[in-house]
């Protein structure tokens, strides 16, 4: 019986303080949400993969605090963002590049530069080759040097690994960093971000190169020409591949749209975005 | 074939047949994405044809009823496997293990996408061989054993001659399959751009190319491309089709003719 008694006793301690922690919880964010207030609707967002754990954060934080509001996110590259939001498919859809003068003026589409982006190169954590020259760089990529050997690895076939045409993070590594040299035509071809990152984890004779908010541990970044990839080099203007992350519409943002672009821009916005790894753009 | 229209211009062949796809030089070739395709469809069903025959032959012949059945069963549920799983575990089992077995490449090849879609495309063929060595009239079998025949004879001057057809069928059928898939050869085959000028060079299919350039510039030459892709594989297909209804026309014939005989 008393056994019971200091059960219940507990669950209800429990209960008050689950009651109470709900009750701080949106004001501790009201500030941030407020321009939800009353919205409803659904927000479909696709395109770049650079941009989708940023995006993911903030419609995770947005669909928890404001009822009635849904936000789906889908991939793509940025190709298919363009093409989406152009199309009418989607809401936003993002790109790692500029979109070119036919996109803009063939869909009318408004471009929203929210975050500025490295990209680095990337090999497996095994290998011991950590830095690379400009020069170097262009002759792995062109297929000029094909052994590790011949950078102080090991005796073994690098294995080059790039992504498709339609990437913004191909074209600002080929531009930025590999001064439009050309790239190997034995060179592997996969189709995002995170797919180049597991790749080059999952074998020890790969290089590549992803956006530096997907780098992690368990891959190794390569420093260029003595810069490592890092946020800081990235936001002292130190490292130079550097890219503009964009979230476009179709005409002038109204409406939903408008308020999440506002929210990235926020204070609560900017802090997801430096969280991942990028660095934040004021509006 | 509407969108793909304007591409069928003067330079057609000598733009879109050469070897070369690189965008950037306005070089848009996609033979050898073509001879990827060819490569891996062939490849995969050298190697899942012996097998899938054995299959066959060791669950209407060789094995008592029950391990008959059982593998049976197995091979039915196999047939239902997404090829995403294939693609997955080739990725984490098959391909390191080709890459440190060849000891140069990623391992990510067209022996490894053929060996997995040999996996993939076997079951198709072995359930129409079950099929069509289970039509063949039993008293045939008997007749065979009558004769002092055993097993190899039942198989050889029975079951093989009498199936002829169905085989010929699962083989197209299996063709057809491999053929048009799509995600085993984009994960593992590693799409790169270059001819395919060994097993342990990477390549990229017809299908794998439209999956990967689908994302491209919706008004560029190389997005255009993916229709000449599709078209190809269509008449691929359509090849196929064809065959496989000669085949099965003249076959209906001939197995009535035996019968009769």
């Amino acid at each position: 019986m008393r056994r019971k008694l200091v059960g219940l006793h507990f669950f209800s301690v429990l209960f008050t303080v689950v009651v109470i922690s709900f009750m701080f919880l949106p004001t501790v964010w009201a500030g941030d949400f407020s321009g939800f207030v009353g919205q409803s609707g659904k927000l479909r967002i696709s395109g770049g993969t650079a941009h989708i754990p940023v995006m993911k954060e903030a419609a995770g934080l947005i669909m928890q605090n404001v009822a009635g509001v849904r936000i789906s996110i889908a991939g793509g590259g940025s190709g298919v963002g363009i093409k989406q939001v152009g199309e009418g498919l989607v809401d936003i859809g993002n790109s790692g590049r500029r979109a070119t003068a036919n996109e803009i003026q063939k869909y009318g589409l408004v471009q929203h530069c929210w975050a500025l982006d490295g990209v680095g190169v990337i090999v497996n954590k095994v290998n011991s080759v950590r830095k690379l020259s400009s020069s170097q760089l262009q002759d792995i990529f062109s297929g000029k040097i094909s052994n590790w050997r011949e950078l102080g690895g090991i005796d073994r076939e690098i294995t080059i690994m790039t992504r498709d045409q339609a990437s913004g993070t191909r074209k600002v590594f080929w531009k930025k960093a590999l001064h439009k040299g050309s790239i190997s035509r034995r060179a592997l071809v996969v189709v995002s971000n995170g797919a180049m990152k597991s790749a080059v984890s999952h074998n020890p004779y790969a290089i590549g190169y992803a956006s530096v908010g997907f780098i992690d541990d368990t891959v190794a970044a390569a420093a260029l020409d003595g810069v490592m990839p890092t946020l800081e080099n990235v936001r002292s203007g130190k490292y130079p591949v550097v890219r503009g992350l964009y979230s476009n519409t179709k005409g002038p943002a109204f409406g939903l749209t408008a308020i999440f672009l506002d929210f990235l821009y926020s204070a609560a916005g900017q802090e997801i975005i430096a969280n991942h790894g990028l660095i934040a753009v004021a509006h | 074939m509407f969108l793909g229209r304007p591409l069928f211009t003067a330079d057609f062949f000598n733009l879109f047949m050469s070897s070369v796809w690189a965008p950037d030089q306005h070089l848009f070739g996609i033979l050898p994405f073509v001879c990827g395709t060819l490569a891996i469809v062939i490849l995969s069903l050298l190697i899942a044809f012996p097998l899938s025959l054995g299959n066959a032959v060791l669950i209407n012949l060789l094995l008592p009823q029950l391990p008959a059945k059982f593998l049976y069963r197995i091979v039915k549920l196999m047939t239902g496997i997404p090829t995403v799983i294939y693609g997955f575990v080739g990725i984490s089992l098959l391909v390191p293990f080709l890459r440190e077995w060849s000891a140069s490449g990623s391992g990510m090849s067209l022996l490894s996408a053929a060996l997995l879609l040999a996996l993939l495309i076997s079951p198709t063929m072995i359930l129409v061989f079950v099929e069509s060595f289970t039509a063949i009239p039993q008293p045939h079998l008997n007749a065979v054993a009558a004769l002092g025949g055993n097993v190899r004879h039942k198989l050889i001057y029975t079951l093989l001659p009498g199936a002829k057809n169905g085989i010929m069928t699962g083989l197209l059928l299996a063709a057809g399959r491999a053929l048009g898939d799509t995600m085993i050869a984009l994960m593992v085959a590693g799409n790169a751009t270059a001819m395919p000028e060994s097993l342990f060079a990477s390549v990229r299919t017809l299908t794998a190319h439209i999956a990967l350039v689908m994302a491209a510039d919706f008004d560029s030459t190389e997005f255009r491309t993916i229709f000449i892709c599709g078209i190809i594989l269509y008449l691929g297909t359509l090849i196929l089709t064809l065959t496989l209804r000669v085949f099965n026309r003249n076959g209906s014939n001939a197995d009535l003719e035996r019968g009769l005989s």
